[in-house]
């Protein structure tokens, strides 16, 4: 299918509006909470948090609440443990995280099995973007501006704690504060992406276009910056394949940003592998 | 008011082990401490526990004569090199900035006045020409200096410096203790955990000689008294290597 056909039916579908619009607040929010994610070294902290939503959406289903509490409920009670056990015995904290979130994604596989149809488990975990409600969309949308105005507003805080808590500290940040209240807007952010890529893929967009900014500037607003773009462009690509070849758009969304990583990490004008390798050798031939 | 730091019976524990025990003195204003002792002796812990960054089991600290929390914005803290990542996505200049956080509060923006005093500050350490490179670009000793710049950013009223001489060159090593001189000379009141004996009686007044507990706390030629010294370095073997300098092995 051309890009023609895909604006067409952009402007006549109104199920498509929605997936658009809800993808690329999950490509804006991924990205700029992602910055934040990797330079704290919490890559695998993100793919916790996200998995751990699952028992919470379910619980939620069965008894009738908003899917959003339930997943903040029981993100931030896993986020909590894994401090626990790290804090309190000889558990690494990679090891409480790989203990803590598999048990609660395996309740949640359990408690999801009650529910009446396995096709919810298969749309949570991989997403849906093509059944994106009127609801959940201005859900996303409300998550977006909560996340990207606090991030605005704390900025400074969230720099100082990330670069140097112990000085953050120091001058009396409350960085476990900060630390929790990054954990419960993971969980919303997770919550905003569930219909978008699914728990499963959340990680990816959190990690991968930041990762992407990493490569490419050496300054923090910048990096926010260019990790929402990339994530807003993956998810438009993404869309694209996804409802052109009929494909789960959490899969065509993330190989998008993927690639996109690829090309910075070969082309990057201060860290590609290419250049680097190029200066190698360009030194090399000067010697000889 | 004379006194800059009152440090009161300060215990710390770390996972039920003992590493710092019953610890106390008081510092006068505009002096230039050194906190030696021999590898394991709790000196990071002590200025870390002295500013409530890890937990006390007991003990009482005050400075400048107020309670930890009231004074914490008249303290600049330069942490150890190894505890900062260096590949963070931020610029010398910035990092200087950082300094100007407290006196600003939450939610406040650094503005052009704040940027021109990180760059004053900058140029106080000889680095300003290089305030737009990333961090990780610099020597050991440039990022030593831009976290002391940093410090004198904040404008504070009592230093502290963890391990700040470890790796890093002469040329930066004698500006920082020149910096170090001037802010004495202003009332500053400065405290440096130290690794190594060797320039102690050279860059400090007073010195606290730690092992777990407080060996010795006073003037420089009195805690480097050979019997003093070797009450904390029992099981080091001390001795003098070709330069004269008193090492510890």
């Amino acid at each position: 299918m051309k890009i023609t056909e895909f604006v067409h039916a952009l402007m006549t579908y109104g199920f498509l509006q929605k997936a658009l619009f809800t993808s690329i607040m999950v490509g804006v929010i991924c990205g700029v909470m992602g910055c934040f994610i990797i330079l704290r070294g919490m890559a695998l902290m993100g793919d916790a948090i996200s998995h751990a939503v699952l028992p919470g959406v379910a619980l939620s289903y069965m008894i009738g609440l908003n899917y959003f509490i339930g997943a903040v409920v029981t993100g931030v009670i896993t986020a909590i443990g894994i401090g626990f056990v790290s804090q309190n015995s000889r558990i690494k904290h990679d090891m409480a995280i790989g203990i803590m979130f598999t048990s609660v994604f395996a309740v949640g596989i359990i408690l999801i099995t009650f529910m009446k149809s396995s096709a919810d488990l298969y749309h949570i975990l991989f997403g849906n973007v093509l059944s994106v409600r009127s609801s959940d969309m201005w859900m996303t949308l409300v998550i977006g501006i909560v996340i990207i105005g606090l991030v605005y507003l704390f900025y400074k805080e969230l720099l100082v704690s990330t670069f140097d808590p112990i000085m953050a500290q120091s001058y009396g940040l409350p960085n476990k504060i900060i630390h929790y209240g990054l954990m419960i807007l993971l969980t919303m952010v997770t919550v905003a992406s569930l219909q978008t890529v699914g728990i499963i893929l959340v990680v990816a967009m959190l990690i991968t276009p930041a990762a992407t900014a990493y490569l490419l500037t050496n300054r923090l607003w910048i990096m926010i910056y260019l990790a929402a773009g990339i994530g807003v462009v993956s998810a438009i690509v993404g869309l694209y394949f996804s409802f052109s070849y009929n494909l789960a758009s959490g899969a065509t969304i993330v190989l998008v940003s993927a690639f996109l990583f690829g090309i910075a990490f070969f082309f990057s004008p201060s860290q590609g592998l290419i250049w680097k390798a190029i200066k190698i050798r360009k030194n090399r031939t000067n010697l000889s | 008011m004379n006194e800059a730091l009152e440090v009161k019976e300060l215990y710390v524990s770390y996972q039920g082990d003992i590493v710092v025990e019953n610890v106390s003195f008081s510092i006068e204003k505009g002096k230039i401490v050194g906190i030696i002792g021999p590898n394991g002796a709790g000196k990071s812990t002590l200025l870390k526990a002295m500013l409530d960054l890890i937990p006390n089991d007991k003990g009482h600290v005050r400075i400048l004569g107020k309670d930890v929390d009231d004074a914490r914005k008249l303290v600049a803290y330069v942490p150890q090199r190894s505890d900062i990542d260096w590949d963070f996505p931020i610029t010398v200049l910035d990092v200087v900035v950082i300094g100007t956080y407290p006196a600003l509060g939450m939610m406040k923006r650094p503005k052009k006045e704040q940027r021109d005093w990180a760059l004053e500050c900058l140029k106080k350490v000889g680095m300003e020409e290089f305030k737009n490179r990333q961090i990780g670009e610099l020597s050991g000793g440039q990022q030593q200096r831009v976290f002391l710049a940093r410090a004198l950013a904040q404008k504070a009223e009592v230093f502290f410096l963890d391990e700040p001489f470890v790796g890093i060159d002469a040329t930066s090593e004698e500006m920082i203790m020149l910096i170090l001189q001037e802010l004495r000379t202003e009332g500053k009141t400065i405290l440096v955990v130290h690794h190594d004996l060797s320039k102690a009686e050279f860059y400090f007044d007073e010195l606290i000689l730690l092992k777990k507990s407080l060996i010795q706390y006073g003037e420089v030629q009195k805690v480097l008294e050979p019997a003093v010294i070797s009450k904390a370095y029992m099981n080091h073997h001390l001795f003098l290597n070709r330069f004269g300098e008193v090492q510890s092995s």
